[in-house]
């Protein structure tokens, strides 16, 4: 990298290259209108909600903060667990796709993965209902029975199985092929040549994934991550079929107790609803609206801090 | 950027192998762009077999056909099955009539047709003083709404407990139990009311709805009504208390009751399929939920006070002490316009409610749906009314 | 760090030290029979049902802890680790599989009973009970989709250039935290911003409209598509854009038939992901385009059925007898699940076509 002296070479300015980076700017500042469109909308239809009297909506809270804080919880509560078991999961799978499995099954499987996407909301919520609470019923018994001294498993259990585990369970199964399908292109990309100097040098397989493979694909890891948890913060039909939610907030997994999502207390009673508690509910819309932005920023900041070892640049 | 450069010399002279500008590849590409929208041409092109030909039942279309156009409901989900039976039916005798009802549920539905979003709407709940205060959009200006009962549906109590095929509950144990007061299956009340029963020492899983429902306003209705000792909570879409488990609509409820174990729900009849159904006590005796019963304590109950002519909302008789009655029922009501602004609108809802309302129509719902018909003296108070419609 | 035995002859350090190819799957094979004799004494023990699943399943835990002992006893700490991740990762996998299958397998078995020319010809005008069909649904699901698919495609993609390629300064960083933000989105929220948004606009307060979906549906989409493209995109190596300058191509020109063939591959994943995370979506359709038996090819007017709203229905709110019903809303489940796979192989397809022959 020589410096030179002198003027420097000034590029010509072709107009097909202004209209095309215009055109990508624009499709970048529609975004941003449309979202601030909708977040517009939802600040008009909530703003009535937040200062009315709870009892209006249907809420024994005393204001609109006591009303939405159970609902935080639950949704953060039951997006975090989905995301603690579909994260190793999807590493494991993406890691068995692009560096374990022969490379002829290894297409195969991707796809069998992939398909896991395809399946609609309402299937995982069937899914969840028919098969999977009957399914898990006695292991919550058995839990509660012998476990119950920890707080998670307080008995009683629950005696359908529709508890916020279960629901994490669908939800963590929904988000695995979305973090796992981003993440294995990104494994895929890993530069061969550094993958073979580290296998050169004695390492291991499992030394070569995590000082070759790990760190190139850290910044494309933490987006897929988002974009499960995303999903899972704003999963509708699923918690709303499988969950038992009450408004009080409770950490037990294995109880019928479990705190309400905000996404599926829009989904059950917004059919319902009318005047003052459409608002209501459309104002916690805006507070799942706030949570994402707050869960982005801090990912945003713990990407941009190891930006360092990210992508080819 | 730095790193990179060094260690990767083999990618670069891969590019040339991998060339995109590459000319056969452009070939095959415009034959499998071809190949997409020939697909999706076909796919579109596609024509419903049962829609083809209306002109099959032409010759069988009575006057009534003269209607035409599309008209749209919107409201009670518990009204969907009948619905879509009376929507079938009606037609198949008015061909060139489409109508479309969202089961978008009962809030919804009337505040639909407040907008005027809708000609009609199914509502589990009649419309309150505050909503009837306002203006609705598709009416005349300053005339009123019609609201007549078109689906009665007993709402039963069904339950899944190993070696108990048959119940026997009174309010207040139904009470205790869907409240968490009474919480195992020999508890005294429910043995007391069982003597026969091989009852289990088992917890009892109560399961409500979880979404808001016109199902559980009647249910907890009921039971404020007839149990206020226990229940202590006003009649409500919510259910009050925080007992028992959670399931979204009356499917969720039943797969809730079937799947779990030791389980206690509420739920349509007609849904109820092959679970066990509990007897309530009605007076001195225990009655199993029925259409006629249904019917028989809906006619015999009074209209709720401060109504118009046009308006059939009836305050059920919970406390009925006659056996013959099944006082634990829902009643669905139709709302429309008195006076249409638009006159083909007005003409659609008449024939169409009055088809709805009629014997056949109850009947049609009833194998369609497992609704209770109207009984003959309802049926006619509805037809007066409806003649009236404009 | 070898493990260094005390024998007084030097060890071969290819060769010795190391379990013999057969050994991990005879320890796989003891482990589960020893499991399965185990669970079967139990059973006999305390009159249960015999669990096969359970069995495999402490069978395969043991192998895993036994593997990685016996590893370490004779490979050393490396390979022990090694080893356990590899069996790990296995294990993920296989844990993910068995939703899959049990899925797939209760779609499958309960689809098929209705999985006939009937469904796909008829739509549900007029019909009540048993019989009918979802060609209108099916009809309802493409067209939307593909609605969506045409907003959301071009603005991400060009988007996620925009970040990659030109995006510096303050719009780039908004840009890329607010579709992060749009990925928080709830379903439902973006169906009634579509509602409220279009009877504003077109002065109808009940109006329901294939495309007020696709609207709604580009909503969800987009968000999808900007990240997973612009994560392809920034991998593609540098080399090829400094190359193509170089050679006096024109940026525009070395995006379009470089950078982007390069990474076609990953960018029709992510589509497909995208239209896979939207097509099932129900309640916003349910909001804004309504629900209808009726045939309707038309997205700019009147109610239109999709296949989730269908299944969502025909579950939620069945008729008497509630069979015929049931069957009809598993068989559109597996009629949608079919749809995404055609998608799929499509995308693989255009993928294959598109993208440059590396040597992966």
């Amino acid at each position: 990298m020589t410096t030179t002296a002198g003027p420097r070479p000034r590029a010509k300015v072709r107009l097909a290259d202004v209209l095309f980076s215009g055109t990508a700017r624009v499709a970048g500042i529609l975004i941003l209108v449309a979202l601030a469109a909708v977040a517009i909308f939802l600040l008009a239809q909530a703003l009535p909600a937040l200062v009315a009297d709870p009892a209006d909506y249907g809420s024994h809270a005393a204001n609109f903060l006591g009303y939405v804080l159970p609902l935080v919880f639950g949704t953060i509560w039951a997006a975090f667990l989905a995301v603690l078991i579909a994260f190793p999961i999807s590493m494991g799978i993406a890691l068995f796709i692009s560096h374990y499995a022969p490379r002829r099954l290894a297409q195969g499987l991707g796809y069998i993965i992939d398909l896991l996407a395809a399946v609609p909301s309402v299937v995982f919520g069937l899914w969840g209902v028919q098969v999977l609470a009957p399914a898990v019923k006695p292991l919550y018994a058995w839990l509660a029975d012998h476990l119950g001294w920890i707080f998670l498993f307080a008995p009683p259990a629950s005696g359908t199985g529709r508890t916020v585990l279960t629901v994490a369970v669908v939800l963590a199964v929904m988000i695995i092929p979305i973090i796992t399908s981003i993440s294995r292109e990104i494994f895929l990309q890993t530069p061969v040549l550094h993958q073979e100097a580290a296998l050169a040098l004695g390492a291991t397989r499992w030394e070569m994934i995590r000082m070759a493979v790990l760190p190139f694909g850290r910044s494309g890891i933490v987006s897929a991550t988002m974009l499960g948890l995303g999903r899972a913060l704003g999963e509708t039909l699923v918690v709303a079929m499988v969950l038992s939610p009450k408004d009080f907030i409770s950490f037990v997994l294995t109880s019928s107790n479990n705190t309400a999502t905000i996404a599926g207390n829009i989904a059950l009673n917004f059919p319902e609803a009318s005047g003052i508690g459409v608002n209501a509910l459309i104002a916690t819309g805006l507070v799942l609206f706030v949570i994402t932005l707050a869960i982005n920023s801090v990912a945003r900041y713990v990407v941009n801090r190891r930006k360092a070892f990210s992508g080819a640049n | 950027m730095k790193p990179a450069g060094q260690h990767r010399p083999a990618d670069a002279f891969r590019l040339p192998k991998g060339n995109p500008l590459n000319t056969v590849l452009t070939a095959k590409r415009f034959g499998a762009l071809a190949a997409l929208a020939v697909a999706s041409t076909f796919v579109l092109s596609a024509c419903a077999a049962n829609e083809e030909a209306p002109a099959d039942n032409g010759g069988a279309s009575n006057s009534a056909s003269a209607l035409s156009g599309d008209f749209a409901g919107s409201g009670s989900s518990a009204q969907k099955a009948a619905q879509e039976a009376w929507i079938a039916s009606f037609q198949t005798a008015n061909p060139d009539v489409t109508i479309t009802y969202d089961p978008a549920g009962s809030g919804a539905g009337r505040a639909n047709f407040i907008s005027g979003a809708v000609q009609f709407a199914g509502s589990d709940s009649y419309l309150s003083d505050k909503e009837l205060q306002g203006t609705f959009a598709a009416c005349t200006p300053d005339t009123d709404v019609f609201e007549v009962p078109d689906y009665i549906s007993p709402i039963a109590v069904v339950f899944n407990v190993d070696g108990v095929d048959d119940l026997n509950l009174d309010a207040a144990t139904i009470a205790g139990i869907f409240k968490g007061t009474i919480t195992k299956w020999n508890d005294k009340a429910i043995a007391a009311l069982n003597p026969d029963a091989d009852l289990p020492d088992a917890t009892i899983t109560s399961v409500h709805r979880s979404d808001d429902s016109g199902t559980t306003k009647n249910f907890t209705d009921y039971l404020h009504q007839t149990a206020p000792d226990v229940w202590d909570a006003d009649a409500a879409d919510t259910f009050p208390y925080d007992a028992g488990d959670g399931a979204q609509g009356t499917a969720g409820v039943i797969d809730a009751v079937t799947n779990g174990t030791n389980t206690i729900g509420y739920a349509d009849f007609s849904a109820a399929g092959d679970l066990s159904i509990a007897s309530v006590k009605v007076g001195d005796e225990f009655v199993a939920p029925s259409a006629d019963g249904a019917a028989a304590v809906v006619e015999e109950s009074d209209p709720v006070a401060g109504r118009t002519d046009s308006d059939l909302a009836i305050a059920i008789n919970r406390t009925t002490t006659d056996p013959s009655h099944y006082p634990l029922v829902l009643v669905s009501y139709l709302i429309g316009c008195d006076s249409y602004a638009d006159a083909k609108a007005g003409a659609f809802v008449k024939a169409y409610a009055q088809y709805i309302t009629s014997a056949d129509g109850q009947s049609t719902a009833a194998s369609a749906a497992g609704s209770a018909p109207l009984s003959d003296v309802l049926a006619g108070k509805v037809a007066t009314v409806l003649d009236g419609i404009k | 760090m070898a493990t260094v035995t005390a024998g007084s002859a030097i060890p071969n350090a290819l060769a010795s030290g190391r379990l013999p190819k057969w050994a991990p799957w005879a320890l796989l094979g003891a482990s589960w029979v020893a499991a399965i004799i185990v669970f079967a004494l139990l059973t006999a023990g305390a009159h249960s049902d015999f669990n096969i699943v359970g069995a495999i399943l402490v069978g395969t835990i043991a192998f895993d802890v036994l593997l990685v002992v016996l590893s370490r006893l004779v490979e050393g700490a490396r390979q022990a680790t090694n080893r356990l991740v590899t069996s790990l990762v296995s294990t993920a996998f296989i844990v993910a599989l068995l939703p899959l299958v049990s899925l797939l397998y209760t779609v499958i078995a309960k689809g098929l009973a209705r999985f006939d020319i009937e469904f796909f010809t008829y739509s549900m005008r007029n019909v009540v009970g048993a019989g009918g069909g979802a060609l209108h649904a099916i009809v309802g699901t493409l067209l939307i989709t593909l609605g969506a698919t045409i907003i959301s495609v071009p603005v991400g993609l060009l988007t996620s250039i925009y970040l990659v390629e030109y995006g510096r300064g303050s719009l780039a960083r908004a840009i890329t935290f607010f579709v992060d933000v749009m990925t928080g989105i709830p379903s439902i929220v973006a169906g009634l911003f579509a509602v409220a948004f279009f009877s504003l606009i077109l002065g109808d307060p009940g109006i329901r409209f294939g495309f007020g979906g696709s609207v709604a549906l580009s909503l969800l989409m987009i968000p999808t598509v900007v990240r997973s493209s612009e994560e392809m995109l920034r991998i593609v190596p540098n080399e090829l854009r400094e190359a193509a300058y170089a050679l006096g191509v024109p940026k525009w020109l070395t995006i379009l038939k470089v950078v982007l063939p390069t990474s076609v591959a990953g960018i029709a994943t992510g589509v497909t992901l995208a239209i896979s995370r939207v097509i099932g979506e129900t309640a916003p359709l349910l909001l804004i385009c309504g629900y209808a038996t009726s045939m309707n090819t038309n997205l700019f007017a009147n109610r239109m059925m999709t296949l989730p709203v269908f299944v969502y229905s025909q579950y939620a709110q069945p008729g008497t007898p509630q069979q015929p019903y049931f069957d009809r809303a598993w068989t559109a489940a597996l009629t949608l699940i079919l749809i995404v796979m055609a998608l799929n192989l499509i995308a693989r397809l255009i993928a294959r076509i598109f993208s440059p022959k590396l040597g992966r």
